[in-house]
Parts: structure tokens; sequence; C-alpha cells
């Protein structure tokens, strides 16, 4: 009962946002991306494919990342405002399922659009070579990393959506993506200063912070190289993991969270 | 009932603030269940005030929604569904999204999802705010509808006239504490003395009615009218017949709820003493 429950609002999450038209505007423009990158293709002699690939995947990224944030930040607040969560609290169901059942709603949405955007990106790909190389299905390790990534982004999402405004939501999930994905740079630049103070900060960011850039294998598979299976396990679990910890850590706000 | 602030938002509070009760008890639907627990509420109906729903949604798939909350199976859901569309006169209207819904039609959906799951008890917050004179009616009907099913309706309203006209108890909350509760039979049974109106009353008699009137007597289109306490009613009777005053009517003073209402409110105000008056005018 609790998982269909919980199921439920996963799938009025999703209705949702299907029926959101801004949506259905970033996912169009993400196409339309894709499709022009055979235009950038053409001025690129000898890399066509490559610059297809690079361009495809950044766009379902970004796109993704925009939707993921768009949705994620309102997921919350946009129940207490319009106070629709008085009636869905009123029936017999736990707050958690609530966080939950928001969380996966939202990452099947995501997942719905980022398999819209990578058939185009297939198409187009298709549409330059005339046909898929063995090669060709790394794309979709690289596909499956942009989940992982924007799985990662709706729970740091949903963790702020609990206790804080739609746009300091935005803010802050964009700037721990920022940072995230430049983990990396950030310690070694701590480390090249040689101030300790610094180093240790820089190295503490390193470590709390999710690390985004570990995500990002377009260069990779769009030479055609695999992606080693040590590395999808690994960001597989760290995602799964943090994300866990962040949804654990939302549902504890929410449900000591006062609703007047 | 209550003044504003004093009740409605008190039931509200109740159901979604987190944190230890600071007075009161609350009896319990669920045996063992705390406040606030999903089992204390299976047997509930409740309907916030001024209610947003999924405007994306249709009338009947937010019901659809809301159905998959409570352990029914899909041929039930469907009856119940139903069911409560018609109670509420939303049939013909199942299809289409809640942001084409008047604001009446969003109480009566609004009902309808309370008692969707069938509960013994349903909470309606101020569910007649706001209404025009016909979305009133249609909600108060459905309400008088539940009651004749037996089911238990507690809905708070600052509108007097409706809780006369529905309800068989009342109970007055200020500032969040129960100050009275009754029958309302028994309450609009107290007599507070009797209503006259006369007509042809001269001028140089007008002292001598108002010194058995217990309020100002009123004049209007020829006719005064006065209120006056029982033992009184002798010494009226007497002057009317003396002077050839012509006696129009002679009723007893039924007290109102807006009368036990205000007395109740005036009451507490006094009890919290002459420092909380200074507050509030202030």
């Amino acid at each position: 009962m609790i998982a269909a429950q919980t199921l439920a609002i996963a799938r009025n999450t999703f209705r949702e946002a299907v029926r959101d038209r801004v949506l259905y505007n970033l996912v169009a423009f993400a196409v339309i991306l894709i499709a022009s990158a055979l235009l950038f293709g053409e001025i690129s002699i000898g890399v066509e494919k490559t610059i297809l690939i690079n361009i495809g995947l950044s766009s379902i990224s970004v796109f993704g990342l925009l939707i993921a944030i768009f949705l994620g930040i309102g997921l919350v607040h946009k129940e207490i405002d319009k106070r629709s969560l008085y009636s869905l609290l009123s029936k017999p169901i736990h707050r958690w399922q609530f966080v939950v059942g928001k969380f996966l709603g939202l990452n099947l949405t995501l997942l719905v659009n980022t398999l819209f955007m990578s058939m185009g990106l297939w198409g187009a790909l298709y549409y330059l070579t005339r046909s898929f190389q063995p090669e060709d299905v790394y794309i979709w390790t690289a596909i499956y990393f942009i989940l992982l990534e924007l799985f990662l982004v709706t729970a740091v999402c949903l963790f702020f959506s609990c206790f804080s405004t739609p746009i300091l939501s935005a803010i802050f999930t964009f700037l721990i993506y920022v940072v995230g994905s430049a983990a990396s740079d950030v310690r070694d630049f701590g480390t090249l200063t040689k101030n300790p103070l610094l180093e240790s900060l820089t190295t503490a960011i390193y470590y709390l912070l999710p690390n985004f850039s570990d995500f990002s294998v377009a260069g990779v598979v769009s030479h055609g190289l695999p992606v080693g299976s040590h590395l999808i396990l690994l960001n597989t679990a760290y995602a799964v993991c943090y994300a866990s910890m962040l949804v654990i850590a939302a549902v504890w706000i929410f449900s000591k969270r006062d609703l007047k | 009932m209550g003044a504003v602030g004093g009740s409605s938002s008190c039931i509200r509070r109740r159901r979604h603030r987190r944190g230890p009760q600071r007075a009161g008890r609350c009896a319990d639907p669920g045996p063992g269940r705390p406040i606030g627990h999903p089992d204390a509420v299976r047997n509930i109906g409740y309907l916030p005030e001024n209610p947003y729903f999924y405007d994306y949604l249709t009338a009947e798939e937010l019901l659809d929604y809301f159905s998959r909350f409570f352990p029914m199976s899909p041929q039930r859901r469907r009856q119940r569904r139903e069911l409560v569309l018609e109670q509420a006169g939303l049939a013909e209207f199942r299809n289409v999204a809640l942001r084409k819904f008047s604001k009446g039609m969003l109480q009566r959906i609004g009902v309808a999802q309370a008692v969707l799951h069938n509960p013994e008890i349903v909470l309606l917050d101020e569910p007649m705010s706001g209404l025009d004179p016909v979305g009133r009616r249609d909600v108060r009907n459905l309400i008088l509808q539940l009651k004749s099913e037996g089911k238990t309706v507690f809905f708070s309203t600052h509108i007097l006239s409706d809780a006369e006209a529905i309800c068989d108890r009342v109970a007055i909350l200020q500032r969040g504490k129960l100050v009275g509760v009754g029958q309302i039979a028994e309450l609009l049974q107290r007599q507070s003395g009797f209503e006259a109106v006369i007509e042809s009353c001269p001028a140089a008699l007008l002292p001598r009615l108002q010194a058995l009137a217990s309020a100002p007597v009123l004049a209007s289109g020829g006719h005064h009218r006065m209120e006056l306490a029982e033992e009184n009613v002798q010494g009226l009777l007497s002057l009317c017949a003396t002077h050839s005053i012509r006696l129009i009517s002679l009723n007893p003073l039924r007290f109102s709820l807006e009368d036990y209402f205000v007395e109740l409110l005036r009451a507490g105000e006094q009890a919290r003493g002459p420092d909380a008056a200074k507050a509030k005018a202030s």
C-alpha cells in the first residue's frame, strides 16, 4: 500500500510536468540544437561525427539540467504555496512518501525527456553517417551518466526546495553544480596556493560537494572510445548513495517542518 | 464558529503543525495512533479553507489520484468516484480541467474528495466562504446530504445563518479555545423578554413607554417598536388600555445564534481583563 501511494504521487508529479508547456519548449529547443550540430559538422571537415556527438551530449546535459532545476525548485514549495499540500496530507500518507514520490516523479520526467532528446541525437547521427558503428553504442553510456548527474541534481534541488524559496533553491543548486563540476580544479587550486587553510578548505569542498566532473565522458565517447565498467559502477554507486543521503535529509527537514 | 483567525485556522494548524500540542485532547479514530499518523485520518475526510487542487487535472483524474491513497480495489475506487461525482453534481464535468471550474464547483469537488473514502467524520474548513448564493446553497445541500447519510460533519464558519440552518450542535471558539457549545434548539429556546409593536402613541407618553422598555424605543412609519422584560408586559398592556393605544403585536423575544455568539465573545473578552481590551483597542 505504501509503495502504491508513493508511486501515485510520483505518477502525478510526472503528469504535472508532462502537461507543462515550458517543458516542451525546452525539449524542442534541445532537439533543434542537436539537429543544428549537423551544420557545425559541415564546416568541420573530418570531425563531423565527433562534433555532432559532443554538441548533442552537451545539449542533452544542459537542457536536462535546466529542466531538473526548473521543475525541481518548485517540487515542495509550490505545493505549500498553492496549499494543495493540505488536501494531500489529509490523506493517510506519511510525509516522507510525499518527498520520495516527488523525487521519483521528477526523475521519471527527466528519464523520458532525456530518452526523447537522445533519440534526436541518434537520428541526427544516422542522418550524418547513414550507418551505425559498433562504437556508437558508447554514446548510451554517456547518456546514462547524464541521467545519473540529473538524478543527483534533482536530489540537491529537492533538498533545498524543502526549506528554501524557489529562487534561492535554483541559485544554490546551480552554484553547487558549477562548483561540483570543477571540484578537481578547485582542489588543485587549493594545493597550488600552498596555504594550509585554503588547501584544507578546498579539499573539504571537494569531498563534501557532489563531484559532477566524473560524469562527463562526452569527450571520450565522441572519439569512439569505451568507458570502463569500473567507472560505470563507481559513478552509479556514488550517485545513488549521495542522492539517497540528500533525499533522507530532505525527508527529515520536511517531516519537522511546521505547515501553518 | 469563531471570530476571524480564531477558529478555522485552529483546525488547520491542529492537523498540519508539528511540535507538542499546547492544550486539549483529540478523540483518535485510529486506536492507539497519535494525531498526525496516517491511520488516524483513515476515517476522516478533510476540506481545507480556500482549497487549491491541481488545475491541470480533470475532476475525475483528481478523484482517481486521491482515491489511490486508500485501501480500495480498482473497482471500488471507480464506484466511489462515480458516486461522489454524482452527489456533488459534477458528473457532467468529470472530464473538464479544474482550471475551468468556478469557485463553487471547486468547493464541491473539494467536498467530493473529502468523502471519497466514505469517512465517518468530515471536517470542512469554511466550506462556504467566498461563494455566491447559488454556490452556498449547493454546498449547504451537500452537507445536509452527508448529514442524512449519518456522517458526522464538522465545519467552521463565520456565517452564523449557515450554522443555524445546518447544524445540530454548535461550538464557539475564541482564540483557539472552546468557550461555548450546545444544541442549536436548546440555545435558541432561551427567551430574553418580549418585543412589542404599538401604533399611535402620543409623544407625551413616550417617556413612560421608554421606562418600561429594556432598550431604546424605535419609531418608524407611525409605529413604535420596543423590547421589554416579562415583568413589564402587564404595565404596557395597562398603558395601552388606559390611553387607547393600539397594540399591533407582542411576541416573545428568542435568543438568536448571533446573540449567543456575541454574548460569549464579550464574556470572554471581559474575563481576559481590561488589559486585553486595551490591547485589542490599540
